[in-house]
């Protein structure tokens, strides 16, 4: 068989595979994904007015101490670009983003209690990380709690709803939702 | 519970796993590739594209169909990821030219390195049409190649090694598509996104902004992960939430990745007929990826940076990862690997240094395993003065040349590769790191496309003609010498007849035969590229 009917074999079996590959396998994917509407659309958040505010699976960007923060991000949670720092862990520059950002911690959270924990100091991966570790949610209590005027103990109970434990305690890490948290707060008012 | 006890029960996880389904899969993909009959469906594709499903053929003429294949595939999809602007389902999103021919390249040939971003370069008609379609055949591809060259060692006195386009239809069909829809729809109970949303601009809860991005995105993600293939439908890959949103799903990545590549040894033992033949390649392939595996979680969880991690992942579950997709050519990332300890990017490094064969990519992992199963054979044959032999098959000087050049070409490439962008000052000022990182960045890109890998450093800018081109080359060789080499080499062998076994003959499934063949991997491996792994990762972690 000559290369010029192997090429026109091939482009057949490319435009046929395409069919398949390209059209009828992500279409059987999609109507059976409607068994789970709400995942297959993103997860998204309601507020209490019906809009759409977010979803649970992606952090955002709160401005004020109000709000319970969430992990530093490279693209400022925008959603129109994903991505990390690419900063090695043991260069200049992250160690001097590091610095500012305890600093500006510190500075933000003059009650806070113990140390500060490690997610708070370092971007995610995505950008777009929703979760904080148990730990960061609770170093945030005294901040939010005086900026609302909530009690401590209310707010700790609202992290304890909206913290997301690892599945089979070890499959990944706990975290807490702040998209969620923060959305409960809101509603709240 | 304490995180080194999560930790070892992670990769306890991972191994308990895949040694529960080794068998059957491996049986499983054995059946489909020595089954005389052809199914419906595959009966009408044959007809659809005019080819005879029971003519075999030479090794020449199944290369020729690989790369004919494979040249169809990287022309169509150079087109149609050029055509964006004017289709619809394209959300406005386009390419450079350079960029739009390092993507048809990069998904052709099984690696994935993506110099765009998804959420500004590629719409959902293209990652349909275009990527996923890819994602599917080029994993076929290697798979075809993989079983043809087993063929070549199984056959005697005979110049067929089977037929590509019904290995490549059979593949797709029987093994990857049953598999993907399957992963896709778990994916999708996860909270993966599969819909034809348009992005949407909201008002978030603290009253800012922020667009929530849709897409066909966990059909995308299944044959990805099982394709070993690793381009991600959005730029932050499997640490997107949308792409793999808990621990759950990521777990299911990691088996995707390894579940293919570590199962073929078992397909490769029955088609020899000799099981420990399999079982000697899988204990290799299994001490190289888990004590990989084990050292880069060990590293990560002893530095605890989360820098470019994920809090839902932490550092174990981002560091299983690491290994899984740089031990298998796949390339996807849940954690960004330039953020990783200095020594744990070197272990990713060393993963695709190796040759993607701990266990490797869908097919090519096996191949590349039986290169330096031929090599080892060679150099053993040597040592204790008996004439080399695979399986009754002599290996000679024409073997001998070819395993050599399928070897030989990834090093070339990656260091030549490197050492070239290092000098020419347009690729050297894309760099986001200097000194001993700086230079990993580099090495990394092109260790990456080379070994068809497709993970990056991706703090370098390499979405430039320069790099875009040079980088394409690199995947293209790096594909397809070893492809052809590897054919040919089967071709030989089929024509030969089997030596009986004699007390002469060395085995090949002995302990102490894995022991060498291990050595022979670590020594090639760690010669070809100690200098390069010093001035970088090792220097980094040293000052």
């Amino acid at each position: 068989m000559s290369v010029f009917r192997q090429a026109l074999a091939g482009l057949r079996m490319l435009l046929v595979m395409t069919v398949v590959l390209g059209i009828g396998y992500p279409a059987v994917v999609t109507l059976a994904a409607q068994t789970f509407p709400t995942q297959a659309h993103g997860s998204q958040l309601v507020a209490a007015d019906g809009r759409v505010v977010g979803s649970a699976l992606l952090g955002q960007s709160f401005a004020g101490p109000q709000w319970f923060q969430p992990r530093p991000s490279a693209s400022d949670y925008s959603g129109q670009t994903s991505g990390g720092s690419n900063l090695s862990p043991v260069s200049a520059d992250q160690q001097q983003a590091r610095r500012q950002r305890l600093d500006a911690l510190r500075q933000a959270n003059p009650d806070a209690v113990g140390p500060v924990p490690e997610d708070a100091l370092t971007a995610s991966a995505s950008g777009l990380d929703p979760d904080i570790s148990v730990a960061y949610a609770r170093w945030q209590v005294p901040r939010v709690a005086a900026a609302r005027g909530v009690p401590a103990a209310e707010l700790e109970a609202m992290i304890a709803a909206a913290t997301e434990p690892a599945a089979l305690g070890y499959l990944g890490q706990d975290g807490v939702n702040v998209t969620r948290l923060n959305l409960a707060l809101s509603g709240r008012e | 519970m304490p995180p080194t006890l999560a930790a070892v029960l992670a990769v306890l996880t991972v191994v308990v796993i895949l040694a529960v389904i080794h068998v059957p899969l491996g049986s499983w993909i054995h059946r489909v590739f020595t089954s005389p009959t052809h199914t419906r469906v595959e009966r009408l594709i044959y007809r659809l594209t005019g080819v005879d499903p029971d003519a075999e053929q030479r090794w020449g003429v199944y290369a020729v169909s690989v790369l004919a294949f494979s040249g169809v595939s990287i022309l169509l999809l150079w087109g149609l990821i050029l055509a964006q602007p004017l289709l619809p389902f394209s959300q406005g999103r386009s390419m450079n030219v350079d960029t739009a021919l390092n993507t048809a390249v990069s998904f052709v040939t099984n690696t994935n390195w993506q110099s765009y971003a998804g959420e500004a370069g590629a719409g959902y008609l293209l990652q349909a049409l275009g990527l996923t379609v890819q994602n599917f055949v080029s994993a076929a591809v290697g798979l075809a190649v993989a079983i043809a060259v087993v063929r070549g060692l199984t056959r005697e006195h005979t110049d067929r090694l089977g037929n590509f386009w019904v290995d490549l239809t059979r593949g797709t069909l029987r093994v990857l598509l049953p598999l993907s829809v399957i992963a896709a729809i778990a994916l999708v109970a996860c909270g993966v996104i599969q819909n034809l949303d348009e992005p949407v601009t909201i008002t978030t809860i603290g009253g800012g902004t922020q667009v929530l991005q849709g897409g066909l995105v966990a059909s995308q993600e299944a044959i990805k992960e099982l394709g070993t293939n690793g381009g991600g439908f959005f730029n932050a890959n499997s640490a997107y939430p949308f792409e793999n949103p808990n621990g759950v799903s990521n777990l299911i990545e990691i088996v995707l990745m390894l579940a293919i590549p570590s199962a073929l040894p078992y397909s490769y033992g029955l088609m020899v007929k000799d099981r420990r033949q399999g079982a000697t390649i899988a204990a290799v392939m299994a001490v190289l990826g888990f004590g990989a595996m084990a050292a880069l979680t060990a590293l990560e969880v002893a530095g605890g940076s989360l820098e470019g991690k994920e809090q839902r992942f932490g550092t174990a579950w981002s560091a299983i990862f690491a290994s899984a997709t740089t031990s298998t050519s796949t390339g996807a990332v849940n954690a960004m690997h330039e953020s990783l300890q200095p020594l744990s990017g070197g272990v990713a490094l060393l993963n695709m240094m190796l040759g993607e064969l701990s266990p490797g990519g869908v097919g090519t992992g096996l191949y590349s395993m039986l290169v330096m199963v031929v090599l080892a054979v060679f150099v053993a044959g040597l040592m204790v003065g008996r004439t080399p032999e695979l399986l009754g098959k002599s290996i000679g000087r024409r073997e001998i040349t070819l395993a050599a050049l399928a070897m030989l070409i990834t090093p070339t490439l990656v260091l030549l590769g490197t050492g070239t962008a290092l000098l020419v000052p347009t690729s050297r000022h894309a760099m986001l790191a200097s000194g001993p990182h700086g230079l990993s960045e580099m090495l990394y890109a092109f260790t990456s496309a080379a070994n068809n890998n497709g993970s990056a450093f991706a703090g370098l800018s390499a979405d430039q003609p320069f790099l875009n081109l040079a980088l394409a080359a690199c995947m293209l060789f790096g594909r397809f010498v070893p492809i052809v080499a590897m054919l040919a080499l089967a071709g030989g062998l089929s024509r030969q007849g089997r030596r009986p076994v004699t007390a002469g003959t060395m085995p090949t499934h002995s302990a102490s035969f894995a022991g060498f063949l291990l050595a022979i991997i670590l020594v090639v491996a760690g010669l070809t590229y100690f200098p390069s792994l010093a001035l970088g990762p090792i220097a980094e972690a040293l000052s």
